[in-house]
């Protein structure tokens, strides 16, 4: 193939990849943005929810359409539904405390992974797309399905945005983000809200992975590499940044996806995530975010 | 504190050493091979704990320093053919080569920030060894055959894969980092870095350069840990990437919370009990992580203080 | 006022912004050696920016500072504590966790380390010394957590002497302490002042009028007025806005 079709289909893999990381790491955001921890186990959230989807698409035969409809619903609201139990019994106990909560987190991540392996095993295994489609563009045939990956993902982002800045839920979610201590004067229930906001958070993550299932199969190792390509992006983008986080998974998913056309993927990480640690330690807030003093 | 109070903590520790001397003479051969290799791993548990239970910074990156011991003496030795007093003592300068640049780099961040960027600089080392694996033979790593591991001393050839001599190795690096960290948590450097810990911008305004302090720590512990990773290639003679990676940045932490963060002896007993908890576990499951990860939810919810420290919180207020 | 050289510390246009609040405001401030400054004003006028702007809490965003004749504006706040230059916070900030005992022997050990003296009776006796100065000797074995409020900020105060500043910089020292304690407080403060300098930003009137030398009124990020007490008591601006009822 001639270099320029190359660079569409790598830049074309790359925007899947946006939209997938996009989502992920939003989630990973609101929960640092508005309850100021870090979830070191959001990767695992992602991987439950590709995990299940591949149970749930087991479960219902027939057209692969149904249950990859059904795995979507299904599986953002049993992650959401873990995630909420997680908090209750674990962070909250903490009082939300920085160094504790990354601590119980990587303790969550190994329990959850684990059981995956246990539950799962260790094998990969594939989900059937709902469609097979092939659009046909002047150089090469593009999967349908895969654009139809980054039109979801557009949705739920729009969605996601709509919840945050013009519904009441929303209002609640940024008040607390702004000021708790306020929030709570104001009668604002914030243990709900942080609950809620971290249920959210799990549930993005979910939904981008039943998105990327019948693309990449699901395997109980899959959550690391969203996690750390998260942390990237929210570290770039700046935190609790909606706008921001958009951004930063364009250029990180683009630019992932041409690099790895062109070069070795392991150097490509190693560069990556050279330069994201030396953003973080010579401009803390990140590219976006403002500085606190 | 008084002369009576510091023999005491003295004694106690050296007790401590006798105790594992003796014990080399006391255990069945499988227990042997495990003791020896839990004082080398204590050794990293110092390490980690000089910086997070002193000094109050959690680094989610310290196998990065182990590795940096490990592949100096392990590659030194594999390719430069040097014996293992060099290949040693190479391994220890690259982990306080390291040391110093990260902690000059990470130092600059505080809190989560900095544990997500030791993070971040242990994940780049780990890929360089999986890409360098011309030199490194990446992932799967290599050995260090029988014959070069051994010590001229005073004439005699000493073979450390002989288990006797291993373990008496291995105690001698054990008791030296154990007395090193005794006396530094005793000194006023260590009195300083739990000051820090306590209330950073306060020491700050008596005087203290709190940056120099942390670097010191930062230099301290990543080189304690690059010896443990050293001592280790020396002992037992496998070099591989798995040692750098995320998880093995993760045991030393848990070691740490389980035996009592800024306490001496505390790492050393946490090392132990999590070894043979995981040991057991493994027998029964290959899913043994798990018991990793419950066993760190519950200590930071029920039992913060670990083993040493609720029994310094308790019973014996005078534990260093 | 005397020329600016024999000033102990000189501020010269010192101005620090909050995004668009002006805490200081173009402030040229000078101390004598050897003299007792009381800086009053009302909540958010800016003393407490000042005080953290000239010991090195925070830095400016224009002008500069001078001390003992040296240009201390770009100095890390460690560096000017070892020229000596000590801060007690308004916020209490002792070590919870230590007891009175170790919060000044960190104090303490500090300054005997520069005099090379590794003798530990000598230090010991800075400790105590310091603690009875403030009335807290039989709480030193004390966790400072336990402390009530008030003798959390004598403890504070205690720090500072143990530092054996030139400059000791008092911020609202006496808040949560008795009348009996804020009596020992005043007598304590003159006995400092044989020593040292001594800046205090205080509330209480009383104690005010008692100690300083000279008083300093700040007043939206500014320096309204500046004199003896009876000019400043007399001065019907000052008087109408700020000095409202002794504590």
């Amino acid at each position: 193939m001639a270099f320029g079709p190359h660079l569409l289909l790598a830049a074309l893999e790359g925007l899947v990849s946006a939209a997938v990381l996009a989502l992920t790491a939003l989630g990973l955001s609101l929960v640092f943005g508005i309850m100021r921890i870090v979830n070191v186990a959001h990767g695992e959230f992602f991987m439950l929810g590709a995990v299940i989807a591949w149970f749930v698409s087991t479960v219902f035969g027939g057209h692969p359409a149904l249950g990859f409809v059904a795995a979507l619903i299904v599986s953002p609201l049993v992650v959401g539904a873990i995630a909420l139990i997680a908090e209750r019994l674990v962070l909250r106990r903490l009082n939300y405390d920085p160094e504790a909560t990354i601590v119980a987190t990587i303790g969550m991540l190994y329990v959850i992974q684990q059981l995956a392996l246990t539950f799962y095993g260790p094998e990969a295994r594939p989900v059937e797309a709902p469609f097979t489609y092939r659009v046909l563009l002047p150089w090469f045939g593009y999967s349908g399905y895969k654009l139809a990956v980054v039109g979801a993902s557009i949705v739920v982002l729009l969605a996601t945005w709509f919840l945050l800045t013009r519904t009441r839920i929303g209002l609640l979610m940024r008040a607390t983000q702004y000021d708790r201590e306020t929030a709570q004067a104001f009668a604002i229930p914030v243990d709900r809200v942080y609950a809620g906001v971290f249920a959210l958070g799990a549930m993005l993550a979910a939904i981008a992975a039943v998105l990327i299932v019948p693309i990449s199969q699901a395997h109980y190792l899959m959550g690391l590499d969203p996690l750390l390509l998260s942390f990237i992006v929210v570290i770039i983008g700046g935190l609790g940044s909606l706008s921001g986080t958009v951004v930063a998974a364009l250029v990180i998913g683009l630019g992932d996806g041409i690099i790895s056309a062109f070069f070795q993927p392991t150097l490509a990480k190693i560069i990556a995530t050279l330069l994201v640690a030396l953003v973080l330690v010579f401009r803390p807030q990140g590219l976006f975010g403002r500085a606190t003093r | 504190m008084n002369k009576a109070a510091t023999t005491r903590i003295w004694l106690l520790h050296f007790c401590v050493i006798l105790l594992f001397a003796v014990l080399q003479f006391v255990l069945p051969p499988y227990h042997h091979g495990v003791f020896a290799r839990v004082l080398v791993l204590a050794v990293f548990a110092m390490g980690y704990n000089l910086l997070f239970g002193y000094a109050g910074l959690l680094s989610l990156g310290h196998a990065m320093f182990f590795a940096a011991g490990l592949y100096g003496a392990g590659l030194t030795m594999l390719h430069l053919g040097w014996g293992v007093p060099a290949g040693f003592a190479g391994g220890v300068v690259a982990g306080a080569a390291l040391s110093l640049i990260v902690g000059l780099l990470t130092l600059r961040t505080t809190g989560v920030a900095f544990m997500i960027v030791t993070l971040m600089f242990a994940q780049v080392l780990y890929l360089t060894i999986i890409y360098s694996s011309g030199w490194t033979m990446g992932d799967q790593g290599f050995a260090l055959a029988q014959g070069v591991r051994a010590v001229m001393l005073g004439g005699m050839r000493l073979d450390l894969t002989d288990p006797a001599t291993r373990y008496w190795a291995a105690l001698a690096l054990f008791s030296i980092a154990l007395l090193i960290s005794l006396v530094i948590a005793r000194s006023r450097h260590g009195r300083v870095l739990v000051a820090i810990r306590e209330n950073e911008e306060r020491t700050s305004m008596l005087g203290y350069n709190t940056f120099a302090n942390k670097l010191t720590a930062v230099v301290a512990s990543g080189t304690i840990s690059a010896a443990a990773g050293a001592g280790y290639a020396v002992l037992f003679g496998s070099v591989g990437a798995n040692f750098a990676n995320v998880q093995f940045s993760i045991l030393p932490l848990l070691w740490v919370l389980t035996g009592g963060a800024a306490t001496t002896l505390g790492p050393v007993i946490g090392t132990l009990f999590m070894y043979y908890a995981v040991d057991i576990a493994s027998g029964f499951t290959s899913a043994w992580l798990l018991i990793v990860g419950l066993a760190l939810i519950l200590l930071v919810l029920f039992f913060p203080r670990g083993i040493l420290g609720t029994v310094r919180a308790r019973w014996v207020g005078w534990l260093p | 006022m005397s020329s600016a050289s024999t000033a102990l510390v000189a501020t010269h246009g010192l101005s620090r912004n909050f995004g668009g609040l002006k805490a200081v405001n173009q402030v040229d401030f000078a101390m004598m050696p050897g003299e007792v400054r009381a800086l009053i004003g009302p909540n958010g006028a800016g003393k407490t920016t000042l005080v953290s702007l000239i010991c090195g809490r925070l830095a400016p965003t224009s002008g500069s500072i001078e001390f003992a004749g040296k240009d201390i504006t770009s100095l890390p706040a460690f560096r000017r504590v070892r020229l000596g230059i000590a801060y007690t916070f308004q916020i209490t900030s002792v070590f919870a966790n230590l007891t009175a005992w170790d919060n000044v022997a960190l104090a303490a050990q500090r300054v005997h380390e520069r005099h090379l003296r590794r003798s530990a009776h000598a230090l010991s006796q800075a400790i105590t010394s310091a603690l009875e100065r403030t009335g807290l000797a039989d709480r030193s074995d004390q966790l400072a957590r336990h402390l009530a409020y008030g003798h959390q900020r004598l403890l504070e105060v205690a720090m500072g002497l143990a530092l054996q500043p030139r400059l000791l910089i008092l911020d609202e020292p006496t808040q949560g302490l008795s009348d009996g304690e804020v009596e020992n407080f005043i007598a304590l403060v003159k006995e400092i002042a044989r020593e040292a300098t001594v800046l205090l930003i205080e509330h209480n009137m009383d104690v005010v009028m008692r100690l300083a030398d000279r008083i300093t009124v700040m007043e939206a990020g500014r320096i309204l007025a500046e004199g003896t007490p009876d000019a400043i008591r007399a001065d019907a601006e000052v008087q109408r806005a700020y000095l409202g009822t002794p504590a």
